[in-house]
């Protein structure tokens, strides 16, 4: 439209709220005390819900990247398990995981929470009175803290992938995320016996990651290897991945996602500290991705002559999971050491696992419980408040509980319904055999 | 009428097809195939396993074409698609009992 009626029409808008036609909004007296207060919990509220979704992002980052490092028989198979267990996740969280987590009563002091004890969300349009002004709203705690539940989750179906069945792989899902993880992340995060300790895990180095490479580990050795994969006189046959492309989507995603899991883990966004702490962990937790995956590059470009793009993106996502348990104190150059040697400590251990026979697709148990390991030691180094023991003992404790009830259920999945599929199916490749469904049906011959 | 199969490097192609065309011939069957032959694979690497990739993709054509025009078509496909280094190719000639075009049921030479 033209400036002459563009003008009197801005000006008639402009005036509207004057003349009073503007929608009712709530008429609530309140000081300005009380305003700011306010305004703190909508913020932190903000963060819960912005960095939820961005966690939630992660799960189409796990879903691509796992999607391109498999082989193309596998693809729709490994898309369903991703699928399925973040609805799983998202589920069992609300079932029983959230309250089990955050206990308001302990059934037993520090160490476990309320059994099903469903989720309540607060009541619509809730008042300053029914919430606690000093946090944040129920349903975004709630929202926010399920997608952390999920992306444990994701980690084992990396490692398992190829030749684990479907419904057993769920099933375990169903008691990671409604027990495993909450009865060990409210030792630290509920306010349980770990944080009494000392222990410090900002946002989940151990709480999530080496607890997922925990469960995953577990899983691998129970599985055992995909058939083929090692020779005789310890060969390693390689199984290429079938989209590249997809992996790395799938790691930018990823790393975009980190950015809310990492930044929400904050917990406020209402102050000037706050977000200026907000602003730290996201320039921290992007310079660790980089260092990773520079690492990575320069190393396998030394070690093998050329550079492995899969090896680049398990890099970065390892220097993301070394920040994790400490995004906040260190300074860029600290993040980028940090980051840096969780991907060193990829390219090393990559091999180290297939030498030990341990079968793991796309190298989750390096990315998660290693770098892992290794983000959660080093917090001590940049937090005063943590001493190297207190997270040696919080790694060890969480680990050695989340390995060995893993071990128990996969090995009773194992024994009542079977966990791998048969020989013959894994042969076939998994889209065909168990689930009808080619992910790529016009490439092949079916 | 013969039956011309021949082994070419995939970047060939277009420049085969377009040569075959100006010389008569009226159609081909292009398959995407791997090989070996004097020129063996290579090896690679994944995430620090060494594998052996022992075939390389070439392209297959299999032509029919009348006994007259058959050593034309060797010699244009030789021509073309050599490069003068190893994996350049191999091209075979064998005899055909008959020929039907499916549209309209001509036969033998009328169908090529």
């Amino acid at each position: 439209m033209n400036i002459k009626t563009f003008l009197p029409l801005a000006a008639a808008a402009a005036l509207v709220p004057a003349l009073g036609l503007a929608q009712e909004a709530e008429e609530v007296a309140v000081s300005a005390g009380e305003a700011a207060a306010h305004t703190q919990f909508i913020l932190n509220t903000l963060l819960f819900l912005v960095g939820g979704f961005l966690v939630f992002w992660m799960a189409a980052g796990f879903s691509m990247l796992e999607a391109g490092l498999v082989r193309s028989k596998n693809v729709t198979m490994q898309l369903t398990k991703n699928v399925g267990l973040f609805s799983i996740a998202a589920i069992m969280y609300w079932l029983v995981g959230f309250n089990l987590m955050y206990p308001g009563d302990w059934l037993i002091e520090g160490w476990l929470g309320p059994f099903f004890s469903p989720t309540v969300l607060e009541a619509v349009g809730v008042g300053a009175d029914g919430v606690d002004v000093t946090y944040a709203s129920v349903g975004s705690d709630f929202f926010f803290q399920l997608m952390f539940a999920a992306t444990t989750a994701s980690i084992v179906s990396g490692t398992l992938a190829e030749r684990v069945k479907l419904w057993p792989f769920l099933l375990f899902v169903v008691v990671l995320t409604g027990f495993i993880y909450p009865i060990e992340a409210s030792w630290q995060w509920g306010g349980g016996w770990l944080s009494e300790a000392g222990f410090s895990d900002f946002a989940g180095s151990t709480l999530v990651h080496a607890a997922g490479g925990f469960a995953a580990l577990a899983g691998a050795i129970v599985l055992g290897a995909r058939k083929g994969k090692y020779g005789k006189d310890g060969k390693v046959n390689a199984m290429p991945g079938s989209n590249l492309a997809l992996a790395t989507l799938g790691t930018f995603i990823l790393w975009l996602g980190w950015f809310g899991f990492n930044g929400g883990s904050q917990l406020a966004m209402g102050t000037i500290g706050d977000v200026a702490d907000v602003s730290r962990i996201f320039a921290n937790t992007n310079m660790a991705a980089a260092a990773g995956a520079v690492a990575a590059l320069i190393l396998t470009q030394v070690i093998y002559k050329k550079v492995d793009l899969t090896m680049v993106l398990n890099g970065a996502l390892a220097g993301l999971v070394s920040i994790t348990a400490e995004p906040l104190a260190p300074s860029l150059f600290q993040a980028l050491i940090i980051g840096g040697i969780g991907g060193v400590i990829v390219v090393f251990t990559v091999p180290l696992l297939d030498k030990l026979k341990i079968d793991d697709v796309v190298g989750a148990i390096p990315v998660h419980l290693i770098a892992g390991l290794w983000g959660t030691f080093i917090v001590a180094w940049t937090n005063s408040d943590a001493s190297f023991g207190t997270q040696i003992l919080g790694f060890v404790a969480i680990g050695a509980f989340v390995f060995v009830v893993s071990l128990v259920v996969f090995y009773l999945i194992k024994m009542i319904i079977g966990l791998r599929v048969s020989e013959e199916a894994e042969v076939k490749g998994l889209d065909r055999a168990e689930l009808g469904m080619e992910a790529y049906p016009e490439f092949t011959n079916g | 009428m013969k039956l011309i199969i021949a082994a070419i490097k995939p970047f060939k192609l277009e420049e085969v097809r377009e040569a075959l065309t100006t010389i008569g011939v009226r159609g081909m069957m292009v398959t995407e195939i791997k090989g070996f032959g004097t020129q063996s694979g290579h090896t690679e690497i994944y995430r620090g396993a060494e594998y052996a990739v022992n075939f390389v993709p070439k392209v297959k054509l299999e032509i029919v074409v009348a006994d007259t025009l058959a050593e034309q078509v060797v010699e244009t496909i030789a021509k073309t698609a050599q490069t003068g280094k190893i994996g350049d190719g191999k091209i075979f000639t064998l005899d055909v009992d008959s020929a039907l075009r499916v549209r309209t049921g001509e036969t033998d030479g009328d169908a090529l």
